[in-house]
């Protein structure tokens, strides 16, 4: 709808409008096959392409819908950084972070939530990619902390879904020492025996791969996803040579040893409903 | 300096004969203060990485004695990035676990310029883990531009390997201190870094991301990695302003470079103290002050709902 407030269409070519909006916002390119998908299509298959299995980003609402049987209940959505580096670059870190509230709707880069899933009560914290990257700073250092802490205590199951760029530069080591704040909270939780899967989705890279997104009891992604520790870019400069397309993908991880299973989007709830009747009995 | 730079002044002011002066004046400031114009936190990242500066090995020579190095990870292979080993500090038996990096072109390609492998990462976890499970304390010693981004380090799970030394060096029951003795680079360095004191040399840097690549991303050129390091905050005082260090360890005047035998008196000084003060603690009491350590990590604030 945006479009119209934008483009303001002439009074005399209505329907020049109409089909312009049809064409832009009721088909779209798939990224996977290239081909032209109908987006209702693509909403009945929750965001696959039906043509090729290429899995769409889903942001963190659209994810918890997809695991909770009904109502979900948020936790700690009232953390906001208080920019410890004051950083500045091309426009300061608070008007940033300012900026990117309004356009989400959300305090930060997670969303941590509690309720039941195929009538067990889990606890599930998605990040959202559209908040910068979904980076990881202090607020969703804690947050995770805490939902991990709650997890620990409640003897409640956790999900992490994953789906971040990494560690949040603007707030510098204060990001990077949140992997450790997050990974110790885990240790604790590993030692109470409460089981933890953490889903990763496309992309998860950066110090969220190399913390928390890798230290599920079971690690398991989406098809395609890009995981990694180094950004592909960085690791052709440092060979000198070009990487295969698979690289860094879901499949390239199952084969080399660091993924449980790969899992589609829309077997995922019954997987993890399945899991914790395993593991949480 | 600041005398000369009221007589230079002085003299300008008076500004009659007095060039020859000025100028000679002008020289000794240039002397005594060293390229003016770099950014203090720009000098640090330079001496942190200066060709000179002693690396692992050479504090291990001087600060430890006996020291044995104890190879590979018992999978794979045996990172030379990582030194490992078992060695005395002033007659305590302990555990030194430091990332190495070479001085020559031939030592600088054999330890892959400090950059390790998801092998040396575990080559280091199986030793702390020995030396929690015989109650020896375990000194890191921490220097790389980061963990190595290639193919095979990749392949070999980078990630999975940094996690996990993460989340198991807070399990350790033993005390655990870590030095940044160089460069503290992001994720590669923190897989080494979970500790119940971190302890940064003076000149030493930490950071989430290298100042060239946060310029590279911010301003689209690498170059500009003067002004990205200030904007990082990654000098020791500064990490010790945010409360991500307890203690910075001073280095002789001009850098650790400049006398590398009194750097590691100064550091084993500082080692004394917090092994010391880490001794009486249970291993309970150890494993627990580590968890809150880095549990009050953070900078934010609850809105008002
Ligand atoms: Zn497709």
């Amino acid at each position: 709808m945006a479009w119209f407030t934008r483009n303001k269409p002439s009074v005399d070519t209505p329907e020049q409008g109409e089909r312009h909006v049809r064409t832009e916002g009721l088909w779209l390119k798939c990224d996977g096959c290239g081909q032209v998908v109908w987006r209702k299509a693509l909403d009945d298959n929750l965001q696959v392409c039906p043509k090729c299995n290429f899995h769409f980003k889903i942001d963190a609402a659209g994810r918890l819908k997809l695991f909770y049987d009904g109502e979900w209940e948020e936790f700690d959505n009232n953390l906001v950084s208080t920019d410890p580096l004051e950083f500045v670059d091309s426009s300061p870190y608070k008007s940033r972070l300012a900026a990117t509230q309004k356009k989400t709707n959300l305090k930060d880069a997670l969303i941590s939530t509690g309720g039941k899933m195929g009538g067990r009560y889990v606890h599930i914290c998605v990040l959202d990619f559209r908040f910068m990257g979904g980076s990881m700073g202090s607020v969703l250092g804690e947050m995770i902390t805490r939902a991990v802490e709650r997890s620990c205590e409640q003897r409640v199951p956790l999900v992490i879904v994953s789906a971040s760029g990494g560690a949040r530069m603007q707030e510098g080591a204060v990001s990077l020492m949140q992997m450790a704040k997050i990974s110790a909270a885990l240790m604790r939780l590993d030692e109470a025996k409460v089981p933890y899967i953490s889903l990763l989705t496309d992309p998860t890279t950066g110090g969220v791969t190399a913390s928390f997104a890798m230290l599920g009891d079971l690690n398991i992604a989406e098809p395609g996803a890009l995981i990694g520790f180094a950004g592909r870019r960085v690791i052709e400069q440092t060979i000198r040579q070009k990487l295969p397309d698979n690289f860094q993908k879901s499949e390239f991880l199952l084969d080399h040893g660091f993924l449980d299973a790969i899992v589609s989007r829309n077997e995922l709830k019954q997987y993890l409903v399945r899991a914790f009747d395993f593991f949480a009995g | 300096m600041d005398q000369l730079e009221r007589e230079i002044a002085e003299l300008k002011a008076a500004s009659t004969g007095g060039e020859s002066k000025i100028g000679q004046l002008e020289q000794e400031l240039k002397a005594i203060q060293p390229e003016p114009e770099k950014h203090p936190s720009w000098q640090r990242v330079q001496l942190a990485r200066h060709p000179k500066r002693p690396h692992s090995l050479d504090y291990i020579q001087r600060v430890f004695t006996d020291f044995h190095e104890i190879h590979g990870d018992r999978g794979f292979a045996d990172d030379a990035a990582i030194v490992c080993g078992w060695a005395f500090f002033e007659d305590r038996p302990v555990m030194v676990v430091g990332q190495q990096k070479g001085r020559d072109t031939k030592q600088k390609l054999l330890r892959n310029f400090g950059m390790p492998k998801p092998e040396g990462y575990r080559k280091a976890l199986r030793v702390m883990r020995m030396a929690a499970k015989f109650g020896r304390p375990i000194i890191t010693l921490l220097d790389t531009p980061g963990a190595y981004p290639g193919m095979d380090a990749e392949e070999r799970g980078q990630a999975e390997a940094v996690a996990l030394n993460i989340r198991e060096m807070a399990r350790l029951a033993t005390p655990i201190v870590v030095v940044v003795i160089g460069e503290g680079g992001s994720g590669g360095a923190l897989a080494m870094g979970v500790g119940n004191r971190v302890l940064m040399l003076e000149n030493a840097i930490y950071s989430v991301i290298s100042p060239e690549s946060c310029a590279a991303i911010i301003w689209r050129d690498s170059g500009k990695a003067e002004p990205a390091a200030a904007a990082l905050k990654l000098t020791a005082p500064d990490l010790q302003r945010l409360g991500l260090i307890d203690t910075i360890v001073p280095e002789p005047p001009g850098g650790a470079q400049e006398d590398w035998d009194r750097a590691a008196e100064s550091l084993r000084q500082e080692l004394r103290k917090n092994l010391d003060e880490l001794a009486p603690l249970t291993a309970r009491q150890l494993v627990d002050q580590r968890y809150d350590k880095f549990r009050q990590m953070g900078n934010f604030f609850a809105e008002a709902v």
